[in-house]
């Protein structure tokens, strides 16, 4: 797919707490291929709105979105979840390995989407592994305990795990928010070599970071999408007001 | 004024002394049954108990061979009609139900837990001697699986609540369906509380008498199969216990010594278990 | 990237349909409806209880009406059934265990969840807690054996000697006896008071302590006219718990209460108790008549433990949802 392509293109897309609501009329349009920031103060829906693109708020009572969401020109919102979310994988904001051996964390996915093991499943585990540059500091203890890594490693771990499916599309939540520098800094290179093979969507309280990674940025503000353009614009010569507040620190 | 607080630090240092003599009280019965027990069990306990028959009524020796098995028979049928569907209940209010389904399942569970087992008993009669018209190991193994229902879906539900919902989460990311996620997921990650929580039931109901002296009944000889009266570790610890002849209290002190200490390393391991694991 | 129609309504009820489907094909659906059966059991079963209780007995309910509760006499022979007697046992050995068992089972809390470091305190409510898993045969055995004879040589006698002017002991002193009974339930329902009381004392926030020490009131007058009084809701509960228990207590009660349907005064007599004379006669209970009134009393007991302790739940419902007594 060539990089111009649109991955997602979400219209008017307002989402519900029970009666309260908010998102308001998002719309925006990912490109394959790309990393995406969203930005934005505590609380301005970034995390909503990743959260509707593999329909994770399902699992909340009294959730809903509405609009409309086509992933390469299908209706999101009323695919079979279990399908999608085998297209568009996640990455939590802290570490949540499974309490299971390392090899298990990975494997789940293609156990749970029918792999059958053998040499094959061994092979996508060491190649998910080294995609999340996390091969040779774990190739010698497949079978120990996901616990027993640094809190950096599990998320490696994590985003591998996540990878091993292959995804199209792979969705960030704040993935370096519980990391220190030196973990951070580590997942963002691995961010930029995953690139090539996934659309990549990063919400994150970083605005460096954001700087640093993103190829598009969109600043999320009360449950809008205030701006969205390519991240040199946003930061440098932001359109609208609100942007350039919060950028330059003004407030949140 | 001096006097007034004298006597005030007085009433403080007294009446909690007094609060500790009531908890050291109760403390002390423990030790004391498990002394007691050990002591006037300990000596009767012998193998000819454990493998051994009772001997006609008004003579000396033989054992409880029969109880023992016939209360592992029973033990064994209540958990597998208990267990399963407690189970499965639990994992219903954990993981499926609403808002207000669920409550008044458990609370109907914790009523369902307060009943006296002998009205368990009762109802477990109706059901099975009535009908069939003698005593059954079967009916006997209804009372208690029926009473370990509740206890399975509330520990159950517990356990299940303890994972956190990020680990869900993560599995629902990677596409898998809820059923898949409860059973590959949430249910290993809570084993140890679901294991614990079983034990902790079967540990319950095996020292249950009541419901089964009109059930199971009792018997004297082994008994085969699933559709005759059986003899039980707990009523035959009644039946001695009751008795006129110096030798069957002998022996009832010792399967009330073999009952009892099933029953504690149950607990005692279980919640060792439970306390001693550590948050992921 | 503005402009483009937005489906809605109809587009979201389309959605719902295949979800369904979906549902299915990822047995979710059936999960789902299989364990949702499974938690209905409880359900169904409480109910087939009540049923058959009630199916059962209604030959002994419809003859003997309330009269049943108030008759003195059981006599299976002439098929004259009267309640009394187990109904005052019950209710008499409940009250004697409770008097005993909640100054015992509060000071006790109190002092686990106020005094004792929290190691000890643990440790000591590990064994408390133990208590409550040992069966009531076994509570029996040591109640026959050892409470028994304690009483028949100097308990009673002491009691007589210290308190006899009382109606309440006097009389030939067998050992047996609502007094019996009565001990054993007490020491058999203690724990649940104190495991109960215990963590509804712990928690009883500190800044209420704290405001009570801060105004110069000793750590007692604290506990006593403050924190206990924050944590009465559920110390009442944890009383109506152990009073249920003690009503539906079996074993322990009809190895050492005596076994004789009177009713008498004194707490040395011999006494009955409804779930003792199930146990003991409804094996060998002959005649459609003799197995109602059974069944009748078993439904009392059945009604009178619901009640008391759906109240006792609702009540612990109120205290940790809302925290306090309040």
């Amino acid at each position: 797919m060539a990089a111009d392509d649109v991955k997602l293109r979400v219209s008017g897309l307002d989402f519900y707490y029970g009666p309260k609501q908010t998102l308001f009329g998002v719309n925006l349009q990912i490109l394959t291929n790309r990393i995406t920031a969203l930005i934005g103060p505590s609380g301005c829906g970034k995390s909503t709105f990743l959260r509707t693109l593999n329909r994770m708020y399902e699992t909340v009572p009294h959730a809903r979105a509405e609009g409309e969401v086509l992933f390469d020109n299908e209706d999101l919102l009323a695919m079979d979840p279990v399908a999608l979310r085998r297209r568009v994988g996640m990455v939590f904001q802290r570490p949540n390995p499974f309490p299971k051996s390392i090899f298990d964390n990975i494997a789940y996915g293609l156990r749970v989407n029918g792999s059958h093991g053998g040499a094959a499943l061994k092979e996508k585990v060491e190649k998910s592994l080294r995609r999340a540059a996390l091969w040779d500091e774990v190739k010698d203890q497949l079978h120990k305990s996901a616990y027993a890594l640094s809190g950096g490693q599990q998320q490696r771990l994590c985003i591998a795990r996540a990878l091993a499916v292959d995804p199209e599309v792979l969705l960030l939540d704040e993935p370096c928010s519980a990391l220190d520098p030196i973990a951070t800094a580590k997942i963002e290179e691995l961010l930029y070599s995953l690139q090539d093979q996934c659309t990549l969507i990063i919400v994150t309280h970083n605005m460096q970071q954001a700087a640093r990674v993103a190829d598009f940025t969109g600043f999320f503000l009360l449950g809008k999408l205030i701006e969205y353009n390519k991240t040199e614009i946003i930061f440098k010569t932001p359109a609208k007001k609100e942007t350039e507040d919060y950028i330059t620190g003004r407030f949140g | 004024m001096l006097w007034r607080n004298t006597w005030r630090k007085f009433v403080n240092y007294f009446m909690f002394s007094m609060t500790g003599l009531c908890a050291l009280v109760t403390v002390g019965v423990l030790f004391f049954i498990l002394g007691y027990l050990v002591w006037n069990g300990g000596s009767s306990l012998s193998w000819a108990f454990l493998t051994h028959l009772p001997t006609p009524v008004g003579e000396s020796g033989g054992g409880m061979a029969n109880a023992i098995v016939g209360s592992g028979k029973l033990l064994l049928l209540a958990s597998a009609f208990g267990i399963p569907i407690g189970f499965l209940g639990g994992v219903y209010l954990a993981e499926f139900g609403g808002r207000a389904f669920p409550f008044v399942v458990r609370y109907t569970a914790d009523l369902l837990n307060g009943v006296p087992s002998i009205v368990m008993g009762i109802f477990a009669w109706t059901i099975v001697v009535l009908p069939m018209k003698h005593f059954s190991t079967f009916a006997g193994g209804l009372a208690l699986g029926v009473m370990m229902i509740p206890i399975a879906v509330r520990s159950t539900e517990e356990a299940l609540r303890t994972v956190p919902l990020v680990l869900r989460e993560g599995a629902l990311a990677l596409g898998a369906s809820k059923w898949k996620t409860i059973a590959t997921v949430v249910v290993p990650a809570a084993r140890k509380g679901i294991v614990t929580g079983i034990i902790l039931d079967i540990a319950r109901v095996s020292g249950e008498t009541a419901p089964l002296l009109f059930t199971a009944f009792s018997n004297r000889f082994w008994s085969p199969g699933w559709n005759q009266p059986t003899a039980s570790l707990p009523v035959m610890v009644y039946t001695y216990a009751i008795s006129p002849y110096d030798d069957w209290h002998k022996q009832a002190w010792a399967a009330g010594l073999v009952l009892l200490t099933l029953v504690l390393v149950a607990n005692v391991a279980a919640k060792l278990s439970v306390s001693g694991r550590s948050a992921h | 990237m503005a402009g483009i129609p937005v489906p809605r309504g109809r587009a979201a009820a389309n959605r719902r349909a295949p979800a369904f489907i979906q549902g299915l094909r990822s047995g979710d659906t059936f999960a789902h409806l299989f364990t949702l059966l499974c938690a209905a059991s409880i359900l169904l079963v409480t109910a087939a209880l009540v049923q058959q209780l009630y199916v059962n007995s209604t030959g002994a309910v419809h003859k003997f009406g309330f009269r049943f509760l108030t008759g003195r006499t059981w006599d299976p022979v002439s098929g004259d059934f009267g309640a009394l007697p187990f109904v005052y046992g019950t209710l008499i050995t409940s009250a004697l265990a409770l008097l005993v068992a909640v100054p015992l089972g509060v000071g006790a809390a109190i002092f686990l969840s106020e005094l004792a470091p929290p190691r000890i305190s643990n440790a000591m409510t590990f064994v408390i807690e133990l208590l409550a898993a040992i069966p009531s045969v076994i509570y029996g055995l040591l109640g026959i054996f050892i409470l028994v004879p304690f009483l028949r040589q100097y308990g009673e006698p002491f009691l007589k000697r210290t308190l006899g002017f009382l109606p309440l002991f006097r009389g030939p002193m067998y050992g047996v006896g609502m007094l019996a009974g009565g001990l054993v339930l007490a020491i058999m329902v203690v724990p649940f008071i104190i495991s109960l009381s215990r963590e509804v004392l712990l928690a009883v926030p500190v800044e209420q302590r704290e405001a009570a020490l801060g105004l110069g009131a000793t750590k007692w007058e604290s506990t006593w006219q403050v924190v206990v009084p924050y944590a009465r809701i559920g110390i009442m509960a944890s009383i109506f718990l152990a009073l249920a228990r003690a009503l539906g207590e079996t074993m322990a009660v009809t190895m050492v209460i005596g076994n004789d349907p009177r009713i008498s005064a004194s707490l040395f007599a011999p006494g009955y108790s409804i779930a003792a004379v199930i146990a003991n006669e409804f094996a060998e209970a002959t005649g459609d008549l003799y197995l109602q009134a059974l069944i009748e009393l078993g439904l009392v007991l059945f009604a009178l433990t619901i009640v008391i302790n759906g109240l006792a739940r609702i009540a612990i419902i109120f205290t940790t949802q809302k925290g306090s007594g309040h």
